[in-house]
C-alpha cells in the first residue's frame, strides 16, 4: 500500500495501477456529486455543506446563500487536484508541492466524509470487524469493495498529514 | 483558588443585552463530533484555520472527541460564519449560535 512520504519540499507517493484508478474514481465521484448529480436532499451534501445554523432554517438557508458557492467550487478544486497530479494510465509517481499536499488532505478528507455516510460508519464503528462480516457475507459484494478503499483512503490521508507534518 | 479571603470588588453593572448593538454581541463557532474525520486531521486544521498552539489545537480536539462538540472561536457573527464556512471547506462540521 502507498504512503506518502517527504522528500526535500515535496510530498511524494508511488502509485500501484489500481490505487491510481481507485483515487481517480473516488475523486471522480466527489466531483459529480458537486456538479451534475447535486442533490441538497442527499445526505453526502448534508455532510459537506452541514447548516450553520441548524435550529434557524431561515439563517442557515441565508448562509448557504452566502457560502455554498464558494464552497463548492472550493470541493471541486481540491477534487480536481487529485485528478491532476495522478499518472496517466499506469500507476507511477505523485509528487505534490505544499499546496497541491493541502488540497489532496481536503479531498481525501471530502471522499471519506461521502463514503462514510454511504457505508453508515458510526462512532465505534470497527473497520477491521466490518470488512469481517462484510467478507463473511459476501467476499464479492460492493460493500466489502467500498470498505477497504474508505479504510486505505484513511491511511493514505495521514500519511500524507504526518508528512505535512513532520 | 482557596485559601484567601475573597477581594471586596464592586459589583460590575451588566450591560444590558438589548443595548448591545447586534454586530458586537458574541457569538460562537461549534465544531461537532463526526466518526469520520482523523483525530490528527482535525488538530491540524485547527492550527492551521486559527494559529493555535499544538496544545491548544489537541485539547479542542479531545474536547470535541470526548465532549461531542468544542467552541473553537468567538466574536462577531460576521467573523463566525467565516470560521464556519472555512471549518467546511476543511470538511469539519461547524455551526454558529449565540455564546
Amino acid at each position: 500500500m502507498s504512503m506518502f512520504r517527504r522528500q526535500d519540499d515535496r510530498y511524494v507517493a508511488t502509485f500501484a495501477v489500481d490505487e491510481a484508478r481507485v483515487l481517480r474514481k473516488v475523486a471522480s465521484e466527489v466531483v459529480g456529486l458537486l456538479t451534475d448529480g447535486f442533490d441538497p436532499a442527499d445526505p453526502v451534501v448534508g455532510r459537506l455543506f452541514p447548516d450553520a445554523y441548524p435550529d434557524d432554517p431561515a439563517g442557515a438557508a441565508e448562509f448557504r446563500r452566502y457560502t455554498e458557492g464558494d464552497l463548492k467550487t472550493a470541493k471541486i478544486d481540491q477534487a480536481g487536484a487529485v485528478l491532476a497530479a495522478l499518472p496517466d494510465s499506469a500507476g507511477g509517481e505523485v509528487r505534490l508541492d505544499a499546496e497541491a499536499a493541502e488540497a489532496w488532505l481536503r479531498a481525501l478528507n471530502d471522499a471519506r466524509l461521502a463514503m462514510g455516510v454511504r457505508l453508515e460508519i458510526k462512532d465505534g464503528t470497527d473497520l477491521g470487524e466490518e470488512l469481517d462480516d462484510a467478507v463473511a457475507e459476501d467476499p464479492t459484494s460492493s460493500r466489502v469493495f467500498q470498505l477497504s478503499v474508505y479504510a486505505y483512503l484513511g491511511y493514505l490521508q495521514e500519511s500524507l498529514l504526518n508528512a505535512l507534518i513532520d | 483558588m482557596g485559601g484567601m479571603a475573597a477581594p471586596q470588588v464592586a459589583p460590575v453593572e451588566t450591560p444590558d443585552t438589548d443595548e448591545v448593538p447586534v454586530a458586537d454581541r458574541q457569538w460562537v463557532t461549534i465544531v461537532w463530533d463526526d466518526p469520520v474525520n482523523l483525530m490528527t486531521y482535525v488538530t491540524w486544521v485547527f492550527q492551521k484555520l486559527f494559529g493555535y498552539s499544538r496544545e491548544k489545537a489537541e485539547k479542542l480536539m479531545l474536547d470535541v472527541h470526548h465532549k461531542g462538540r468544542a467552541v473553537v472561536s468567538s466574536g462577531a457573527r460576521e467573523r463566525m460564519e467565516h470560521d464556519a464556512s472555512q471549518l467546511h471547506a476543511y470538511g469539519l462540521w461547524a455551526t454558529v449560535d449565540r455564546s
